[in-house]
């Protein structure tokens, strides 16, 4: 993050769940920058909030209070602003999700298709060809016209992949997309990854693997509680973890062989 | 499953003449030995009824009363022809019942604070008429609204009459009734969407309205299709109710031939022609279910 202009900034983030009578807080004064063309890991235990911190970054949720900048060629707006209109903010910020979401009732082709077309109005044409080319990248040209119930779940969670791209988003935002896969499969997948962050794409993701985030991320964040406790490039935060916390963490992830 | 048979079709095409595995030999006997078991238990079961029933004490009168053939060739053509009555009266409830039920649903799924009259009165609506036993609605709209005495005369479709009459109100019962089910059925289709649908599509950038059009509402329709072809056949036999406003159709027929003759041949022959109408009905409503589960990836277990 050093040194990089930042593509998001998150100040004090805060969000809550329920009713006024049960409110809980599940993001807590979040605050963290994120560089263009940078990786950035969530890393925690199951409920520590790293897929609300995406939702919020991808307005899916609106938040309590606090800040998200987005920057871009137009200057910087304030995801966090109320009332901001999301759909024009959400064709620049690609998500990817644990469950793949691809659309049960459509091709590959049309997955993929469907919102370069509806939402940026390119013709059929120039959003096909986008298309099949990033599947041919992907190894999976010949299953354009297949539907997702005909492909394997790291096929599937590759054309979640491709469907983010194609609207050649500014940022990507990946939710434990392989925590769903067989372990066979998950190579596939972060090979994916690999190769966006060689093609420079900004990205935050929340995973689980966590010789996948050492390997692959610019800066590491440990989410417990709502709280970012300790972020810290991986050599680092790996190696010298400076929280009980984090410590405990990472030994009970060993302990589970994931590390 | 999907999948599995998708490997297997992309696999070795099948030789013209090869000789059977061990496996297809073995699954043909199990379709034979299956075969006759069915065969040989449907034969025990009619012989047991062909036996025992004539039998029965009463037998011989029931067979002179209910199933009597001069009877039956006589009424047949006779009935069949007032058929038609309910099939018009179902054909044009149809229409109504799905516009009217497919606003309930929306007005049920409206969000906006300002039009919360208009979601409490579909909920209400849907609560009353799903909780009232159709014939207590035909009874009350069929025989009350009349009763206020209202006067002139009307003109819909291929019905017309005068503003009191059964043939306006009973219909208009149905389509209170049924409107009810059918906006259920909607609403659950739209609800029954996985909201991740919602959320991958919002996150493309899809407005609100396009993720509806593209992603969810197709989802739903094939989904409603098979609860609604079931409602519809419900409907297609409860036309026969509105003969109790006296509407003058096949049941009524049947009435009025029994009353006539002391026969109750011509029930008989009014269910065997409901039956007729409806098997195909029936058959066909499985059949898309079964085609829906299985492009929707459901599995099905032998
Ligand atoms: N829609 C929601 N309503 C209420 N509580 C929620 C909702 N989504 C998440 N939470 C709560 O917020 C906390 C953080 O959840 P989440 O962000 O999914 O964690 P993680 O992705 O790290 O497992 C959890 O305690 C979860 O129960
Ligand atoms: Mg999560």
């Amino acid at each position: 993050m050093n040194g990089a202009t930042p593509k998001v900034e998150i100040r004090n983030l805060r969000k809550s769940f329920g009713t006024k009578a049960h409110r809980r807080t599940v993001l807590h004064d979040i605050c963290l920058d994120i560089g263009e063309h940078e990786v950035v890991c969530l890393i925690g235990a199951s409920g520590s909030g790293k897929s609300t911190m995406l939702r919020c970054i991808n307005m899916l949720e609106p938040v309590d209070d606090g800040e998200i900048w987005l920057h871009g060629t137009g200057g910087a707006v304030d995801l966090a602003e109320p009332g901001l209109d999301p759909d024009p903010i959400r064709r620049r910020i690609g998500m990817v999700f644990q469950s793949y979401n691809l659309f049960p009732h459509m091709s590959v082709l049309r997955n993929i298709t469907l919102a370069p077309m509806k939402v940026l109005g390119r013709s059929a044409g120039d959003a096909k060809a986008t298309a099949m080319h990033l599947l041919q990248r992907l190894g999976l040209a010949d299953k354009a016209d297949a539907y997702p119930d005909q492909l394997s779940g790291g096929q599937q969670q590759r054309v979640a992949i491709v469907r983010a791209l194609a609207m050649q988003p500014e940022l990507m935002l990946l939710d434990e997309i392989t925590a769903a896969l067989d372990p066979v499969l998950v190579g596939e997948v972060l090979n994916v990854v690999r190769e966006m962050r060689n093609d420079g794409m900004t990205m935050v993701l929340a995973t689980h693997e966590m010789g996948f985030a050492r390997e692959i991320a610019d800066l590491v964040c440990f989410l417990q509680d709502g709280v970012i406790l300790e972020s810290a490039p991986p050599a680092q935060l790996f190696t010298e973890p400076q929280h009980a916390e984090t410590r405990d963490f990472l030994a009970r992830v060993i302990a589970s062989g994931r590390l | 499953m999907a999948a599995l048979s998708h490997r297997e079709g992309a696999g070795d095409p099948p030789a013209p003449s090869r000789v059977l595995t061990r496996r297809e030999v073995w699954l043909r006997q199990q379709r034979r030995r299956a075969a006759l078991i069915a065969a040989s238990s449907m034969t025990a079961v009619l012989l047991a009824v062909v036996l025992i029933v004539p039998r029965t004490p009463g037998w011989p009168t029931v067979k002179k009363t209910f199933f009597n053939g001069a009877r039956f060739r006589q009424d047949f053509p006779d009935l069949l022809g007032y058929l038609w009555t309910d099939v018009k009266l179902f054909l044009t409830c149809v229409p109504f019942i799905l516009i009217w039920g497919v606003a309930l649903a929306m007005m049920r799924n409206i969000r906006n604070p300002a039009l919360f009259p208009l979601r409490a009165f579909a909920a209400a609506y849907t609560d009353l008429f799903r909780g009232i036993p159709v014939i207590l609605t035909i009874y009350l709209v069929g025989f009350g609204i009349p009763a206020l005495g209202l006067k002139g005369e009307f003109h819909l479709l291929w019905f017309g009459g005068r503003w009191n009459s059964a043939y306006l109100w009973g219909p208009v019962a149905l389509i209170l009734a049924y409107s009810a089910y059918v906006a259920e059925v909607f609403r659950s289709g739209i609800e029954g969407i996985h909201e991740s649908q919602r959320a991958g599509a919002r996150s493309l950038g899809l407005t609100q309205t396009q993720t509806m059009r593209h992603v969810v509402l197709p989802q739903a329709a094939r989904r409603v299709v098979p609860p609604l072809m079931n409602d519809m056949l419900s409907l297609q036999k409860d036309v026969a109710l509105l003969s109790l406003l006296g509407v003058y159709e096949l049941f009524r027929r049947a009435q009025v031939i029994k009353d006539r003759t002391f026969n109750y041949t011509p029930y008989v022959v009014a269910a065997v022609i409901f039956l007729i109408l409806t098997i195909p009905e029936t058959r066909l409503v499985d059949w898309y279910s079964a085609r829906h589960r299985r492009r929707t990836g459901g599995s099905q277990v032998a």
